[in-house]
């Protein structure tokens, strides 16, 4: 057997090492001192791997073009690293409380498991590696949702999203089915050329389509989102609504554009009435909520609508769009969740109610949150405002006046929405049970910092574009 | 340096223009701001804000020096904003004192409307010449077709130069602005800021020339009648700011009438020697002012016996601005006597006349602050040296500079101008220098126009009147209204209709994960079914 393949597979290897060091040490030092340790450790070694991602990893494809490498997949699993080692970060604390801390080593373990999913995803040549991927992805996610298994809202959404998840993947193995079946191959490379527009292709696409969408969180393949979002522990949703979602979008990128390209006036329109309707009803629907999580929730499904927005328009300027965009995403919503655990942790509550006169009691956490959701909504000079620009622009000229109108009409709206946190934090009156002022878990904070930078840096030096541009092309 | 395209032909850069002008002007701006800038050390000594005192002041020079070297007219318009800017920000320095914020708030909003005649003055010229370059416009074979388009652009453009040089009728902020610390009225509103109108025309003068006559003879009659008007409300003022504000309206009036009847050079050079003797009157007044802490002349009197060196540099400085040889605004005057009197012989006599009330005016001013006698309560003493030392040497400049220029004396008018001025200070002696009941037996003969002026002619209330019923009242009240009632209520209807839909959709989220999924396989044969309709 040629082994040489792995050599193609660095990071993907790394990666491995982790896991299977992270998962021995859990073993090996269960309820012994040495645990005080597994967590400076496993942080440790994720930044070691995030960095690592940086270098330039070997280019071309292995096992028979199971497996791609290529700069731009590179610099996927970074902006992956990125956001997994931001919500390792964030979740140290509430897996240090007393119910928790006998099982804090599986939320690491299970976190990477799924990370190495994403990497698969996004290296894929193959559709059956793509859909091993997205369920090595998949399932473990429903044991970090159900993590808080005696908690109701917890298991509910474990269940909640083991069921949509199944029934999803059915539907996309059924999808490939017939793909194959019109093609009589799962290669990427073999199947850009014998894609045309039959009903059978097309068939397969669309349900195929459908299975990423859900794991996007697209309009009408949303409704599991906001109940696993709010039920969820914290740490989970951040990792649900950032990290799960760019492999996604990543997953979606590559094979719209590797694969269906001959179908692109198909996927087109398809793409464009879902972001439409995606951003609308998120929006729509994040305007009455109560709870931060579930309001974040909606929030992240009309970003998902932005996005889209980007990928559909396949021209390069498109892509890097949809790129920076899910780069600035992460920092904006991570900054966001970060102040959410950290406010959880302290109250045990996730209402918008409980974050009335954050400001007097916790500035800084507020002055976060302010920025976190005002990047969202696209207000210069945060990063936010560049990456919807970007994707603007990339609209416009792809001569998609109309689109730009609903979506800033929409931004509009969604600055509403989350000028009602902003106003929770600044000017209501604290109520009598308001949150008390209290320190933030040091490592929490290291990931704050690192959100807050994010946000101010990444759209003002120019550099992260042309980076972002430069792997696209 | 290129700094914003439009087209192939129509781009806006930045650069420095040096010509024998701008370098005069330079001149002017850094010799006066050197001079205010130390006195100002002394003056301000002991105020609040000393600090943002000289950040403002430096914004300010800077913005000034900006506009000096300008090498096209919309670079000249940003650093015309900026100095605005700064002036108000120098006017409100007392932001405490309610007259002060409402004196820079006056200055700002006059003009910022002038200028607002200016930017579309600029739109309008770059617009038919393709060009906003000085030196492309004034080139001898710039193509600028006469026509009314050419007069809209250039009375427009006048019309922002009148607002900075506070021309009839938009002089009405000059006067308040001397709300602000007495240096900064000696450095903007005397000696600088307010001369930019004067130089921009004087800077496009050959497009005035070619393109515009008519515009040129609007502002000779413009600048004629605002030397005599001015020259009459200072007579009545009490304030002695105020007298030199207007007595500086005047002057620039001055210097437009030159400009209007086509001598650029006499019309700079009054602007040149006028600098600096009126900063150093204004400097001189702020060292009274200092002194006796009031700006009335009332509370002032006999102060030659107590401040010598500010009696005798501010005495040179009445001598200039009144014509007297050798002093310098005896040559610049006569330079535009002599314009005025080849062009237009009425202009001429106003111009003389304005000649003489000048020097009643100014010696009415000098006579009631060092002659006489009065009481004080504390006798007042001399400034301190870092502020005499700036009146020494632009008294120094005041007597030197009028010999900087080799000029041709016409010595029949210039004798008619020292003749007028020495009438005017002879009756300000009479009336003023030893007790006399004559300026209130003149004052109850001419009550009427006496109460008319001393109220500045009643051109603020008219001001108030035109902007209070006709802006307010017939453009702004039904614009408000619409605004209020018909584009608020379509947004708040989109909005509560926006709510109310999501309220609608809100129980599709049932919670119920067989209706999501029940969701999730009907989208998707819908979205096929779509696919295939549609594609």
């Amino acid at each position: 057997m040629d082994f040489s393949g792995f050599l193609m597979m660095p990071s993907e290897l790394g990666l491995l090492a982790i896991f299977v060091f992270l998962l021995a040490f859990d073993i090996l030092a269960a309820e012994t001192r040495a645990m005080r340790w597994f967590r400076p450790v496993a942080i440790a070694l994720m930044t070691v791997q995030m960095v690592w991602g940086f270098f330039p990893a070997p280019e071309g494809t292995a096992f028979g073009e199971m497996y791609v490498s290529s700069p731009l997949t590179s610099m996927m699993k970074s902006i992956l690293n990125i956001g997994t080692l931001v919500v390792m970060l964030q979740a140290g604390e509430w897996l240090r409380r007393p119910e928790n801390s006998i099982r804090e080593g599986e939320f690491y373990v299970i976190t990477l498991a799924t990370l190495l999913g994403m990497y698969i995803m996004v290296s894929a040549g193959n559709f059956m590696m793509l859909y091993l991927g997205i369920e090595i992805a998949s399932l473990p996610v429903a044991c970090l949702a159900a993590y808080n298994k005696y908690k109701e809202h917890s298991a509910e959404a474990g269940a909640k999203y083991i069921l949509m998840t199944a029934l999803s993947s059915g539907i996309m193995m059924f999808g490939l089915s017939y793909l194959y079946g019109a093609m009589g191959t799962m290669y990427f490379s073999d199947m850009n050329a014998a894609v045309a527009a039959e009903p059978m292709t097309v068939l397969g696409f669309v349900f195929f389509f459908s299975g990423l969408g859900f794991k996007i969180s697209l309009v009408p393949f949303h409704s599991w989102a906001p109940d696993v979002y709010q039920g969820a522990p914290t740490a989970t949703t951040a990792y649900l609504s950032v990290v799960s979602k760019a492999a996604a979008v990543f997953a979606l990128v590559l094979v719209l554009h590797h694969v269906f390209g001959a179908l692109a006036v198909l996927w087109h329109w398809m793409l464009w009435g879902l972001s439409v309707l995606t951003i609308v009803v998120g929006n729509l629907f994040a305007i009455r909520q109560r709870d931060i999580k579930r309001f974040f929730a909606y929030s992240s499904i009309s970003q998902a609508g932005y996005i889209l927005l980007g990928v559909l328009h396949g021209s390069s300027a498109g892509l890097t769009a949809t790129l920076y965009f899910v780069f600035v995403y992460l920092f904006s919503n991570l900054a966001a969740f970060g102040v959410i655990a950290a406010v959880e942790n302290q109250s045990g509550r996730t209402d918008i109610a409980s974050y009335k006169g954050l400001y007097k009691s916790n500035p800084r956490l507020a002055l976060v949150m302010m920025l976190a959701v005002f990047s969202l909504a696209g207000i210069p000079p945060l990063g936010g405002f560049f990456s919807k620009f970007f994707i603007f622009a990339a609209a416009a000229q792809g001569g998609d006046y109309l689109f730009v109108l609903i979506a800033l009409i929409n931004t509009v709206v969604s600055l509403y929405y989350y000028l009602r946190i902003i106003r929770a934090m600044f000017i209501d009156a604290p109520g009598a049970d308001a949150v008390s002022s209290f320190r933030t878990d040091p490592y929490n904070s290291v990931s704050l910092v690192l959100c807050t930078t994010g946000i101010l840096v990444v759209g003002v030096v120019s550099w992260f574009y042309n980076f972002i541009a430069q792997a696209t092309f | 340096m290129e700094w914003l395209r439009f087209n192939d032909t129509l781009h806006i850069d930045l650069g420095i223009l040096l010509d024998p002008l701008s370098v005069m002007m330079l001149t002017v701006v850094g010799v006066v701001a050197l001079m205010v800038v130390v006195f100002s050390i002394g003056y301000m000594k002991g105020e609040r804000g000393f600090g943002r005192y000289f950040g403002l002041l430096g914004l300010f020079v800077f913005s000034m020096l900006g506009l000096v070297v300008a090498t096209n007219i919309f670079q000249m318009y940003i650093f015309w904003e900026l100095v605005g800017a700064s002036s108000y920000l120098l006017i409100g320095f007392y932001y405490t004192r309610p007259a002060a914020v409402k004196a820079s708030q006056k200055a700002f909003i006059v003009t910022r409307f002038a200028d607002l005649g200016f930017l579309i003055g600029i739109l309008i010229l770059s617009s038919y010449t393709g060009t906003f370059d000085f030196a492309a416009l004034t080139a001898d074979n710039a193509a600028i077709a006469v026509g009314p388009q050419a007069n809209w652009a250039m009375a427009l453009i006048f019309m922002g130069a009148a607002g900075k040089s506070a021309m009839f009728p938009l002089h009405i902020w000059l006067p308040d602005a001397m709300e602000g610390p007495t240096p900064v009225s000696a450095l903007i509103h005397a000696a600088t800021m307010v001369v930019a109108g004067v130089y921009l025309i004087a800077r496009m003068f050959p497009v005035f020339q070619f393109a515009a006559p008519d515009v040129l003879v609007l502002i000779t009659y413009v600048g004629a009648f605002t030397a005599l008007f001015a020259a009459v409300i200072a007579i009545t003022q009490t304030d002695i700011k105020r007298v030199l504000a207007f007595s500086t309206i005047s002057q620039i009036a001055y210097m437009m009438v030159a400009l209007g009847v086509a001598d650029v050079a006499a019309s700079t050079f009054h602007l040149f020697t006028h600098a600096f003797f009126k900063a150093l009157l204004f400097l001189g007044a702020g060292a009274v002012i200092h002194a006796v802490h009031s700006n009335e002349m009332s509370r002032m009197g006999g102060l030659r016996k107590f401040m010598p060196i500010t009696h005798i540099t501010f005495l040179i400085a009445c001598l200039s601005i009144s014509g007297i040889p050798p002093f310098s605004g005896f040559f610049s005057k006569d330079e535009i006597l002599v314009a005025a009197f080849h062009h237009n012989p009425v202009v001429f006599g106003v111009l003389l006349l304005v000649a003489g009330l000048t020097a009643f005016y100014m010696f009415r001013l000098y006579f009631r602050i060092f002659w006489g006698a009065h009481h004080y309560d504390r006798p007042p003493h001399e400034a301190p040296p870092i502020m005499t030392i700036p009146l020494i040497v632009l008294a120094v400049l005041t007597c030197v500079t009028g010999f900087v220029v080799p000029v041709h004396i016409d010595w029949a008018i210039a004798s008619a101008g020292v003749v007028a001025a020495v009438i005017g200070i002879v009756v300000a002696w009479r009336f003023y220098a030893k007790p006399s009941d004559a300026p209130a037996r003149l004052a109850a003969r001419w009550a009427g126009f006496g109460q008319a002026a001393s109220h500045r002619f009643y051109i603020d209330e008219a001001w108030l009147w035109v902007t209070r019923r006709i802006i307010f009242g017939g453009i702004s009240r039904p614009v408000a209204w619409f605004d209020r009632h018909i584009v608020d209520g379509a947004m708040n209807a989109i909005g509560s209709g926006t709510v109310r839909v999501s309220e609608t959709i809100e129980p599709v989220q049932g919670g119920k994960v067989q209706s999501y999924a029940i969701l999730f396989v009907l989208s998707v044969l819908l979205i096929t079914l779509l696919v295939f309709v549609l594609c």
